[in-house]
């Protein structure tokens, strides 16, 4: 680790204020000293926001405020949030390990980075981590790398379990910055590779994250799974969010379907829903809309088995939402 | 930078490089050997101790940024000569071979018995379940044992969980 | 009985090599090759020399003495050849671990590459026959025409299996404090299965005499053979500890870990059997493909079990062995049997099958009379009352044997049985046992105790020998300066150990005051006989036909080991043996790189071992076995069968499930769902 100034901002101001060049914002730290323990990360500077006052989750009307430092555990643990969307608590609760989940932020959650085996090591190449080096996982080792939304310059996917739910949720991402304050819709926070690999989300230098805003849950039945060949404490290969809403004539109202371990962003079905939503809620249209969803997969030769278990979760998931 | 954490419950003023993480603040600076590096990066729970009574990845977090905190180690869960009863578990049910993921294994069991809500395996999300050996391996999942001693420390917890 | 040394364990009091503490104490950290093949062509130390707190820079630009002809993994910086990416090049020594760290990112080392080749295949022209594999077995044996029994078998399997690169991952990372005391000797504090070599090694390596070394290692945080001989931290130290003139302390990140402390090779493995139309074999051939690497010969064992378990008139066993630009591969938790039984008894559960033939009974009815292998009688051998108990306790016999019929929602449910196999070894040791002045008692060897609960075994030995109570008896290991003893390797420690600690305090009741023993002579005049522990394993798993996850709610084992010493520290290495293969059968892998060489998994995150959540329904049994051909005690070794056949079982139990046989572990998600749709 190379040599770092660290401070301590008291208000969401004073943090936005200290940003400049080399500087990054530390919430939790289970990902961020990771990486500066890798050489990944190499902040010249470290403005610790853990302490912020953005701890709480309060009810605002009909919507869910969760602070940004709030951890995941306190997040998943809320009886508000339990009540309400049970999905997302156990989208959270199926992430890291409980002490992990003890420190970690939700801001800190939505902007880990992938744990690509290159990403992680910097004695190889790695276009996210260094633009223009080349990507060789996707010759090399890509068996949990995405197959949606890829790019020749990177195939790594996006490994929060928390963003996936949020992403089948319409969560709102709320930032200020040195630009002032604005709300990003999920999943728009994040974004595919493209030529620009490096970029992981759209925030720009010495945005801050200081809350996310749940709107009211969609009507309808509600799961999250996480597919593992480890049972606990394993990134996901493959997970889903989904919210399903069958009307008293057995078509579907309303569908909500978010994918983990498949892009480089937390997946929104939408080829699916948009598939389902009127038409009947049986196997056959629920096999139709995943693979509709997942015919631009572009699998590699390693995480080919992507595809088909995408296609399973979706279905499946559906199957036990469907009255 | 100067930093004060009461450990134990004893108050240590120490002044630390920005780099150092609490795992290495107690083993090379305060002499607390308890907590263990393992993998140094949040993978396998040796580290375990708890920050204001929360279990946590002591490698993960740096010493300044916990400024101000309680840390409670392995050394700090005897009563005296009298052990907790985690400890004297873990010893009559032989839950544990080579020792060295040990004390992360009883920090976590300490933290987890305090933790109030459920976890992912935990059928009806909003209702608090009890510790069945089901609950207490998921929950205990952060802590890696290479020796494979996971039967006897599920065990050890369950005598000891209410 | 409970471990002696709980309280500090549990305590945290327990001291592991790393916590030792040392006035004036440094910190080295090692540089890594980038390059899989080559040559280094210059280090430059000047800029990390230049960052805060560095007092050193260590590499083959200036190549610290080391004796004359040291070889292999422990001549550090005597060579600018490169032999694996991840070798150690060079090493800074710091006043603070983060300062070490952070200046050895700033060596500079620039590299004449060569073109690398670390892929091991079964038509690799490289491919030799070994002269012996591990310890000292020949690489090939045979007897009776294999062409021929094949020909005349009712039933053949022809097949190939294939397992990966394997970590030994002990939760404790290799590490090491080194001092040199003022007289010139030499005192370390390592993480190592046996202080009586490790000092050997180390004096050999620094040309020092062996009583100028002193290697002591009371806490060692496992090992499963990757502490079992010297590995490059100790001889770092050591250097460095010189180059500096202040102690040093070295510990492995988790990553460098996988680089430079061994790990099992990759096997490809073709078993060939045929039976009669009763199940009776008429032919076995095991051939096993492995690497090495192109600085040291390893050639594991892994055919050698081929040679122990069933009776044929037709028996090849084959090595072949290729060196790769890879790091070396070393001993990983029963070395041979683990991935020979793996092929071995899935491919068994194939000719079951093909047959028609119960594979319980299948086993039953290919038991031999004498070894396979050798023609030598069997000290003991409980292999079909440990497949009986097992079927027992299963309830084996109420299963159908057709595959991929049962389900439980979307799970498929199947199970499997594999037999479980390893040598009943023992070693020449020392021991001394002396009356204190107290009255009670003090056993000296220089034993290790690396979880397997050693100190606790022998003080048992050692009372009921005496006919006290344990608590009279005080045991010292862990350190050189004791009596000699072997490393704790090859399932063998508390029947090396044990024997002499056995013969001392025989010697101290016939002397009244003090014991001395040396079972050079007993070892050697033991009657020649296959001394070999048996076992079988049963699983069940869940197979999701959604996603390919296997889950095993029931793992269950039966061993026969001879006597048992300590029914609570032996039932936790059997648990603890079938857990690992568990993660063997499930998760366990490192990915080589062909492009860049060197491994791609090197942390916990991306070597998963199995977590708690795994581990549901393990269970282990044993049968009495009275065997008076083994040793004082009458026990066989435990630390390694409880691998041993697991990851069959498992497989097997896949099949059984799905219908489907994979032959490459581990048994993942992917390879699940690929097989199926």
């Amino acid at each position: 680790m190379k040599p770092f100034d660290y401070a301590r901002a008291a208000s969401t101001t004073e943090a936005v204020r200290a940003f400049g060049p080399g500087t990054m914002y530390l919430g939790g730290g289970t990902n961020l000293v990771d990486l500066m323990r890798l050489g990944v990360a190499e902040p010249e500077r470290l403005v610790d926001v853990s302490r912020l006052p953005l701890d709480r989750i309060e009810a605002v009307g009909d919507r869910v405020r969760v602070g940004a430092t709030v951890r995941n555990t306190d997040l998943a643990f809320d009886p508000l949030i339990r009540a309400r969307y049970p999905m997302l608590a156990r989208a959270v609760l199926s992430g890291a390990s409980g002490q992990v989940r003890n420190v970690a932020t939700v801001a800190g959650n939505l902007l880990q980075r992938t744990r690509c085996t290159y990403f992680q090591d910097v004695t190889r190449p790695c276009n996210k981590r260094r633009p223009g080096s080349g990507c060789p996982a996707i010759e090399g080792d890509h068996a949990g790398l995405a197959v949606l939304g890829t790019s020749g310059a990177c195939v790594a996917t996006h490994p929060s379990d928390m963003a996936v739910a949020l992403a089948a949720l319409e969560a709102e991402v709320h930032v200020t910055g040195p630009a002032g304050d604005r709300i990003i819709p999920m999943p728009g926070l994040h974004r595919l590779p493209g030529d620009e690999p490096e970029r992981d989300t759209v925030l720009e230098p010495g945005d801050l994250i200081t809350a996310v805003e749940l709107p009211p849950p969609p009507p309808g039945a509600s799961l999250y799974r996480k597919v593992r060949e480890r049972a606990s404490f394993a990134f996901a290969l493959v997970s889903i969010a989904a919210v399903l809403d069958v009307r008293p004539d057995g078509t579907v109202g309303a569908c909500r379907i978010a994918l983990g371990g498949l892009a480089h962003v937390p997946w929104r079905a939408e080829r699916a829903e948009q598939a389902l939503i009127g038409g009947p809620a049986t196997g056959e249209a629920f096999l139709e809309a995943a693979e509709a969803e997942l015919e631009p997969a572009r699998p590699l030769p390693r995480n080919a088995y992507k595809v088909p278990l995408a296609r399973n979760l979706i279905v499946s998931t559906l199957e036990e939402l469907a009255p | 930078m100067e930093i004060t954490l009461q450990v134990n419950g004893v108050p240590r003023a120490v002044d630390v490089d920005p780099r150092m993480s609490l795992l290495d603040l107690l083993r090379e600076r305060l002499g607390l050997i308890g907590a263990k590096k393992g993998c140094d990066h949040g993978q396998c729970g040796a580290c375990t101790v708890l920050i204001d009574g929360r279990r946590a990845n002591s490698c993960l977090a740096l010493a300044v940024a916990v400024d101000g905190s309680q840390v409670t180690t392995v050394e700090g869960l005897a009563d005296g000569e009298d052990l907790h009863p985690l400890q004297a578990a873990f010893i009559e049910h032989d839950a544990f071979q080579c020792g060295y993921c040990t004390p992360g294994q009883l920090c976590s069991a300490l933290g987890m018995l305090g933790e109030p809500g459920p976890s992912v395996v935990t059928e009806d999300i909003t209702a608090d379940p009890g510790l069945t050996p089901e609950e207490i391996r998921e929950r205990m999942s952060g802590n890696l044992c290479r020796c494979g001693a996971y039967v006897n420390i599920v065990s050890a917890i369950a005598e000891v969980a209410p | 009985m409970n471990r002696i040394e709980g309280r500090v364990k549990v305590t945290g009091l327990a001291t592991y090599a790393a916590e030792y503490p040392a006035e004036g104490l440094t910190h080295a950290y090692a540089v890594q090759s980038r390059i899989a093949k080559g040559r280094v062509k210059r280090v430059d130390g000047g800029p990390a020399l230049e960052l805060p707190g560095v007092l050193a820079v260590l590499s083959c630009e200036d190549p610290p003495p080391l004796a004359e002809g040291v070889e292999g993994e422990l001549a550090l910086f005597q060579s600018r050849e490169v032999a694996y990416r991840g070798q150690i090049v060079a090493a800074v020594v710091a006043d603070s671990y983060e300062n070490a760290r952070a200046a050895a990112a700033a060596v500079r080392v620039e590299y004449d590459p060569g073109d690398h080749d670390v892929t091991l295949r079964a038509d690799h022209p490289g491919l030799y026959k070994p002269e012996v594999v591990n310890p000292n077995f020949p690489a090939d044996t045979g007897h009776g025409d294999v062409e021929a029994g094949l020909a005349e078998a009712a039933t053949t399997v022809d097949v190939t299996y294939t397992t990966p690169v394997l970590h030994n991952n002990p939760m404790e990372p290799h590490a090491c404090v080194a001092l040199w005391e003022k007289d010139g000797r030499l005192l370390v504090y390592d993480s190592i299965q046996g202080t009586t070599s490790d000092r050997d090694t180390l004096a050999k390596t620094l040309g020092l005499p062996p009583d100028g070394v002193r290697v002591v290692a009371r806490h060692v945080g496992g090992g499963f053979g990757s502490k079992g001989s010297t590995r490059p931290q100790a001889v770092l130290a050591a250097l460095a500890a010189r180059a500096v003139g202040r102690p040093v302390k070295i510990a492995l990140t988790r990553q460098q870990m996988f680089d430079v402390t061994g790990y099992r090779t990759p096997t490809i493995q073709r078993l060939r059997l045929g039976a009669d139309a009763g199940g009776r074999l008429t032919a076995l051939e095991h051939v096993a493909y492995e690497q090495s690497s192109t600085l040291v010969e390893f050639a594991e064992q892994t055919a050698l079990p081929a040679r122990v378990m069933y009776a044929t008139p037709a028996l090849r066993t084959a090595h072949r062995l290729v060196r790769l630009d890879v790091a070396t591969p070393s001993w990983m938790r029963a070395p041979g049997e683990c991935p020979g039984m793996y092929a071995l008894e899935s491919a068994l559960d194939e000719l079951a099958c093909a047959a028609g033939i119960d594979p319980v009974e299948l086993r039953v009815l290919n038991e031999p009379d004498t070894e396979p292998g050798s023609g030598l009688p069997f000290s003991s051998r409980h292999l079909v009352a440990c497949l009986r108990e097992g079927a027992r306790r299963f309830d084996w016999d109420a299963r159908d044997p057709r595959p991929g019929i049962r389900r439980m929602g979307e799970w498929l449910v199947g199970t499997g049985v594999a037999a479980s196999t390893y040598p009943a070894y023992r070693s020449p040791s020392k021991a001394v046992a002396t009356l204190r002045d107290d009255g009670d008692f003090l056993v000296q060897v220089a034993a290790a105790d690396i979880g397997t609960g050693a100190r606790t075994v022998l003080t048992r030995i050692a009372a009921d020998t005496l006919g006290v109570a344990p608590q009279r008896v005080h045991l010292e290991l862990g350190d050189s300066a004791l009596p000699d003893a072997p490393v704790a390797g090859g399932s063998m420690g508390t029947a090396s150990w044990g024997t002499a600690v056995v013969r001392a305090c025989e010697e101290l009741l016939r002397d009244g005051k003090e014991g001395r023993a040396d079972t050079t002579e007993e070892v050697r005049n033991a009657a020649k006989l296959a001394r070999q522990a048996f076992g079988a394993q049963f699983a069940e798993v869940r197979v999701s036909a959604v996603t390919g996850e296997v889950r095993v709610p029931r793992l269950l084992g039966v061993f026969a080991c001879g006597h048992i010493v300590d029914a609570k520290l032996a039932r936790s290495q059997f648990l603890g043996g079938m857990t690992m293969g568990l993660g063997m059968a499930l998760m366990e892998e490192t990915l080589t790189d062909a492009e860049f060489g060197g491994f791609l998994h090197r942390d916990l995150a991306q070597y998963h071992v199995p977590a708690c959540a795994d581990a549901t329904g393990v269970e282990a049994h044993w049968l009495e076995e009275h065997d008076d051909e083994l040793n004082p005690m009458g026990s066989k070794g435990i630390g390694e069968i409880g691998i041993v056949g697991t990851a069959a079982a498992i497989g097997n139990a896949v099949h059984h499930a799905t219908g489907h046989r994979i032959r490459d572990l581990p048994l993942t998600p992917a390879k699940i769902l690929m097989a199926r749709f």
